[in-house]
């Protein structure tokens, strides 16, 4: 394995105000590494989504530290964040959140926009994403034209095109059906396993766990248990 | 296409309703602003046109004058005097003033008299379609314009009315001369503008100094007003600013037509806030999704402001059109709407001043969005 692409040291969440502050996140360290599919599962309200967004660098956490590829996140203030979401870090979601009026072609090519990209390059790389996610057939397809499973294939690939250290994928699967929940996972390993992102899902889906390097288990803002993934094992 | 332009053009596209809304916007306001602006272009070029076709270098008037339709008298003396400074070449009198066009079926019409000397080519009539100046030195001789028939109850060369009881015959007709008090324009010789309008013989209303080619004008001016008391002198284009400005700011016209035209900006910035606002409300999801995966503030602003000139190109290129039509059907009219390539570049400007301006409420909106919210939309 290879260097930590996230730090995240003693951290702490306290979302809402006064009466109704709730403690998401209580002490929680992990470390992911370039190359490593991590699981991240836990039942509902237990930090996830909390912890997913802190290392994504779109909260900051109350206590703690965050390192994104050996920078700090202490005192980023909204666009230093935003600088190292896009130079670092693909995010997938769980309703693939494509842009429905821009083609496939698109909806890649504006991760690469947003980091002043453009021109025949970034259309060359979006292309060659799509490929990468089996859709060179689907380049000119508007969203409503692809089946859910390709839809997050698209999102796959704005999430890779930039070549970030990190993907962050928010239950990438939960809205697919089995074969092409499958289909996306093996992507998403393969992601991991050949071009040595660092890779972190979350999770309630049991069926993921064979793909995965290694499990974290969290609950009630706390890592409860580490343990190695199906892919690790096999 | 830069992908910022293709996102806020399918942004805008997309509820075509909405977008046709926010054009309509567009376009009442600037074919607003266009009607005020053009009718205050066309009101101070109205107001002037006989300034702006009189042959002088400077003009004298009785102190006070305000504006060229201003009756107040100069004394024939005071020419003489004029005459005899060093540098003046000709003070050709011309005498103004309103009387009653009697019609040959009997009814009268008021109608504004311009007497000057058809010889020395003072204040002539222009745009001539039939006679020849010349011919106003003839007895009773009358110039009047074609537009005005129907007014003067006449149908052409030759016919005959009366001022003052005395008769004039018409012996030519211009084209375009028209009076923005809808009053019609009688141009004849001098003297016979003096007995139709109850001037005095040795009265005139101006004095219109022509130089000597060696003199300057300055110099003329200062002699000018050292030696002739209770007047002033003042160039063409001076008498040309104080005649606008009386009719246009004296009188309220002015204030009235930028009120009409600031109403307009107004409503069109509101109308293409809301609509603005509402497009951004409705595709904040996707804005959450740029600012979520590393977007820069600024990128989602270009999104936002290039929607907004993109409204801007399209509605102002159709009010432009509608402006064409206005214009071209305002032609022949006592007032019309002028539109000058200045006034085409200014509303460009403000067209695009006001969206941009619209879009600081989408772009507050989106400058409060939490990246965050991507996982649980």
């Amino acid at each position: 394995m290879t260097e930590p692409v996230i730090e995240a040291v003693n951290i702490a969440k306290v979302l809402g105000i006064g009466a109704a502050q709730v403690a998401a996140l209580k002490g929680v360290n992990l470390t992911l590494k370039g190359g490593e599919l991590t699981l991240l599962m836990g039942p509902s309200g237990s930090g996830k989504t909390t912890l997913l967004s802190i290392l994504g660098c779109m909260l900051s956490p109350t206590e703690g530290t965050v390192r994104v590829c050996g920078n700090s996140t202490d005192r980023a203030g909204p666009e230093e964040l935003a600088l190292l979401r896009r130079e670092h870090v693909g995010f997938i979601f769980q309703s693939f959140h494509l842009f429905p009026t821009l083609t496939a072609a698109d909806n890649v090519r504006i991760a690469l926009d947003i980091r002043g990209e453009a021109g025949r390059g970034a259309r060359v790389k979006a292309h060659d994403a799509l490929a990468k996610v089996g859709l060179s057939h689907k380049i000119s397809a508007y969203p409503r034209e692809l089946s859910g499973g390709e839809q997050q294939r698209v999102a796959i690939a704005r999430a890779i095109v930039g070549n970030p250290s990190i993907i962050l994928a928010d239950e990438p699967t939960a809205a697919l059906d089995g074969a092409n929940g499958r289909a996306i996972m093996k992507l998403l390993a393969g992601i991991a396993k050949d071009r040595g992102h660092g890779v972190l899902i979350v999770t309630h889906d049991p069926r993921l766990l064979t793909f995965a390097d290694r499990v974290v288990h969290i609950e009630d803002g706390r890592i409860v248990r580490e343990e190695s993934g199906g892919a690790k094992l096999n | 296409m830069p992908l910022v332009f293709t996102l806020a053009l399918r942004n805008l596209f997309h509820d075509r309703l909405r977008f046709i809304a926010t054009v309509i916007g567009i376009v009442f306001s600037i074919v607003l602003v266009t009607v005020q602006m053009g009718l205050y272009l066309g009101f101070g070029r109205t107001v002037t046109t006989m300034i702006d076709h009189a042959r002088a270098d400077l003009w004298i008037m009785p102190r006070g004058t305000k504006c060229f339709e201003d009756p107040s008298l100069l004394d024939a003396r005071q020419r003489y005097r004029a005459l005899s400074i060093d540098g003046v070449a000709e003070a050709i009198p011309v005498v103004i003033g309103f009387a009653d066009w009697r019609m040959p079926s009997g009814s009268t019409t008021p109608v504004f008299v311009v007497g000057s000397d058809p010889r020395s080519g003072g204040l002539q009539p222009w745009n001539l379609v039939e006679g020849r100046i010349e011919a106003l030195t003839t007895p009773r001789a009358v110039a009047v314009d074609r537009s005005y028939f129907d007014r003067l109850g006449i149908s052409g060369m030759g016919a005959t009315a009366e001022i003052r009881q005395q008769l004039v015959r018409v012996v030519a007709i211009t084209d375009g001369i028209r009076s923005f008090t809808t009053t019609p324009y009688v141009f004849m010789d001098v003297d016979r503008a003096r007995a139709h309008t109850g001037v005095p013989l040795e009265k005139a209303t101006y004095f219109l100094v022509r130089l000597s080619p060696d003199a300057a004008i300055e110099r003329v001016r200062s002699r000018l007003l050292s030696n002739i008391s209770d007047v002033e002198v003042l160039t063409p284009a001076e008498f040309r600013e104080r005649s606008r400005s009386f009719w246009l700011f004296g009188t309220g016209a002015g204030a009235a037509l930028f009120a009409g035209a600031l109403l307009g900006v107004i409503v069109g910035t509101v109308i293409v806030a809301q609509t603005l606002y509402s497009s951004t409300k409705e595709h904040l999801n996707e804005f959450a999704t740029l600012r979520a995966i590393g977007s820069s503030r600024i990128y989602i602003y270009k999104v936002i402001v290039c929607q907004a000139l993109l409204s801007a190109v399209v509605g102002f290129s159709i009010a432009a059109l509608i402006g064409a039509v206005i214009v071209h059907l305002t032609a022949a009219t006592a007032l019309p709407i002028v539109i000058t390539p200045g006034l085409i570049a200014g509303l460009f400007s403000l067209t695009v001043v006001m969206c941009v301006t619209s879009a600081i409420a989408a772009i507050v909106q989106v400058t409060r969005i939490d990246p965050a919210t991507v996982f649980t939309r």
